[in-house]
């Protein structure tokens, strides 16, 4: 048993911890040996903390989060501690300050092991774009984990941490979660505070948790969610945990748009095979219409790219960092293109065109929610993408995440659960909700959890 | 991959031939002549691709800059003493300081 203490989820952790089965500093020891064996294949880590073990000796296990190992997506600040954003413009930057999701962390107990990878400044999904190399995706290193947290979610997969903390802009925590065969979940935009997190497209950034279970994404949301006055666009209102299951009956949709032609078959059968769970647990399902998610496509690369050129405009290398001539391609594709869309003459044909389609997406998921409670699909096109497949793609992350990009320009809510296996790989089935519809998403998919055991499936690590 | 739509305007054109250059100067970004002449043709490839919304009318939409609907978000202006740095830690990054200041490149010659 003691030896794979890093298998546990938050809740047999802390239920082991409590009951004095065994210590923070066994656990966390048994994290950091997990690292230190695996971490040169699959290059999950950038920077380790160096005070964990002390730390773990010093935990309060009466705490939320008492003594238990985590790992934080590197566009977290965190103070004393290397934030890169996997840029070498910020390789030598050590925050003055924590972000508010790390200080909540830190007061629930929580034990920091280290900063992950990820795509550089979170422009892409692949983590290939990381100016630290790519990630190596655990069940098989010559595939990729997906992005832009994708650091994070092999983290959680190799059994590196118990659980880790990611952000998303549009599917870069859900969709290197469906890779990585592990749960993923982004909340309503301004559900969790952005308070010190290394600015992407501010009107869609939601940071969120990568878990081994529903129950603990649940856990670590109801623990960083709420108003913070460092963040102006965080919305008020508590999350409250779970919906009980003998609430009323959820109706559940299933997009036919998001069953895309170019869609192996198999995945659609795992989606389908999905909705039948749900059905026989006792839910509606229905098939229901979205918008073509290629709209999306053009809003989120026009309004990611604009925000990104407002946002990156401030690395200068005059108080932090190195200039400007240090950003990697990505970063200046970008940069540049944001650039342009904004500018004079293209800001009414581009960007002002761009938010009035986004416009349209809104009413678009309004009407449906008006007929079904949550929306279910494919988290991705497909299972994760062979090593160097981002390269020269300049769309390679819109075209990857055309299914999540829907619902992260609206600001919604969902989450996305392992539903199976094609060539060997796993697949996310993601969960939709309305804005504030966190408790419905929950309560679906831990009841999926409850009927099904994809998310217990781990790889053999070699 | 969406089917792309033949754009009837010439800004794809013009972003080609454009400026890459001068947008750069705009986003004040080194470009090495490779990458000018590689963004030039992903640029105009990603235009085209996203010129797709423009076969939806917007005419009577209005655009949505703020997602979840708040508006006027304020608060009290006092000072937070626990989010306050020093002026030893506002400077710690930086590669360049002069008496207690931060360094910055001339304006003027």
């Amino acid at each position: 048993m003691s030896s794979d203490l890093h298998h546990l989820d938050i809740s047999a952790a802390s239920a082991g911890l409590r009951g004095g089965k065994f210590s923070s500093r066994e656990l966390v020891k048994s994290c950091l040996n997990q690292i230190q064996k695996h971490n040169s294949g699959i290059n999950a880590f950038l920077t380790l903390n160096e005070h964990a073990l002390e730390e773990a000796d010093q935990a309060d296990i009466n705490l939320p989060l008492g003594g238990i190992p985590m790992a934080i997506k590197d566009n977290f600040l965190t103070q004393g501690l290397r934030t890169t954003a996997s840029s070498k413009v910020l390789d030598n930057y050590i925050p003055q300050y924590d972000s508010t999701v790390v200080e909540k962390l830190k007061k629930a107990g929580a034990i920091i092991l280290g900063k992950t990878n990820m795509d550089a400044w979170a422009h892409g999904s692949s983590t290939e774009t990381s100016d630290y190399g790519p990630t190596l995706n655990p069940w098989n290193t010559g595939h990729l984990p997906g992005g832009s947290s994708g650091g994070s979610a092999a983290a959680v997969r190799a059994d590196m941490c118990t659980f880790a903390i990611g952000s998303e802009t549009a599917g870069s925590i859900r969709q290197p979660a469906a890779w990585c065969g592990i749960t993923g979940f982004k909340p309503t935009y301004g559900r969790i505070s952005r308070y010190g997190v290394i600015a992407m497209a501010s009107s869609t950034d939601s940071p969120g948790p990568l878990t081994k279970t529903a129950v603990d994404a649940s856990t670590i949301t109801s623990l960083l969610a709420g108003k913070d006055p460092s963040d102006a666009t965080t919305i008020p209102g508590n999350y409250q945990k779970i919906l009980p299951k003998n609430g009323k009956k959820l109706k559940i949709g299933v997009a036919v748009e998001y069953l895309l032609p170019q869609m192996k078959d198999e995945v659609k059968k795992l989606i389908r095979e999905a909705a039948g769970v749900l059905l026989r647990l006792g839910m509606s399902v229905e098939d229901i219409s979205l918008m073509d998610p290629n709209y999306s496509v053009g809003v989120y690369t026009i309004v990611q790219r604009s925000e990104v050129s407002s946002n990156l405009a401030r690395y200068d290398g005059i108080r932090y960092g190195l200039d400007r001539s240090h950003f990697g391609e990505e970063a200046k594709r970008r940069i540049m293109l944001g650039t342009y869309t904004l500018s004079s003459g293209y800001y009414d044909q581009y960007y002002q065109k761009a938010l009035k389609v986004r416009t349209m997406i809104i009413e678009d998921f309004n009407r449906a929610f008006r007929q079904v409670d949550l929306v279910i699909g494919a988290t991705s096109p497909g299972p994760a993408l062979k090593v160097g497949a981002s390269r020269n793609q300049p769309m390679f992350g819109e075209m990857e995440d055309i299914l999540v990009e829907p619902s992260s320009i609206a600001g919604l809510t969902g989450i996305s659960v392992p539903c199976g296996f094609v060539d060997g790989l796993p697949i996310g089935l993601q969960i939709i909700g309305p804005q504030g519809g966190e408790e419905s998403v929950f309560r679906v998919a831990l009841e999926y959890q409850s009927a099904v055991d994809w998310h217990l499936a781990r790889p053999s690590l070699t | 991959m969406p089917k792309t739509v033949k754009s009837s305007s010439p800004e794809c054109d013009k972003l080609e031939s454009m400026d890459v250059k001068h947008v750069a100067n705009l986003a004040n970004l080194p470009l090495s002549p490779e990458e000018e002449s590689k963004f030039s043709v992903q640029f105009a490839q990603t235009l085209e691709t996203i010129s797709l919304i423009n076969r939806l009318n917007t005419s009577e939409t209005e655009s949505t800059y703020q997602v979840t609907g708040l508006v006027n978000v304020t608060r009290p202006d006092e000072l937070n003493p626990d989010k306050i740095l020093s002026q030893k830690q506002a400077l710690s990054n930086s590669p360049r300081i002069y008496n207690g200041f931060f360094v910055v490149p001339a304006v003027f010659s």
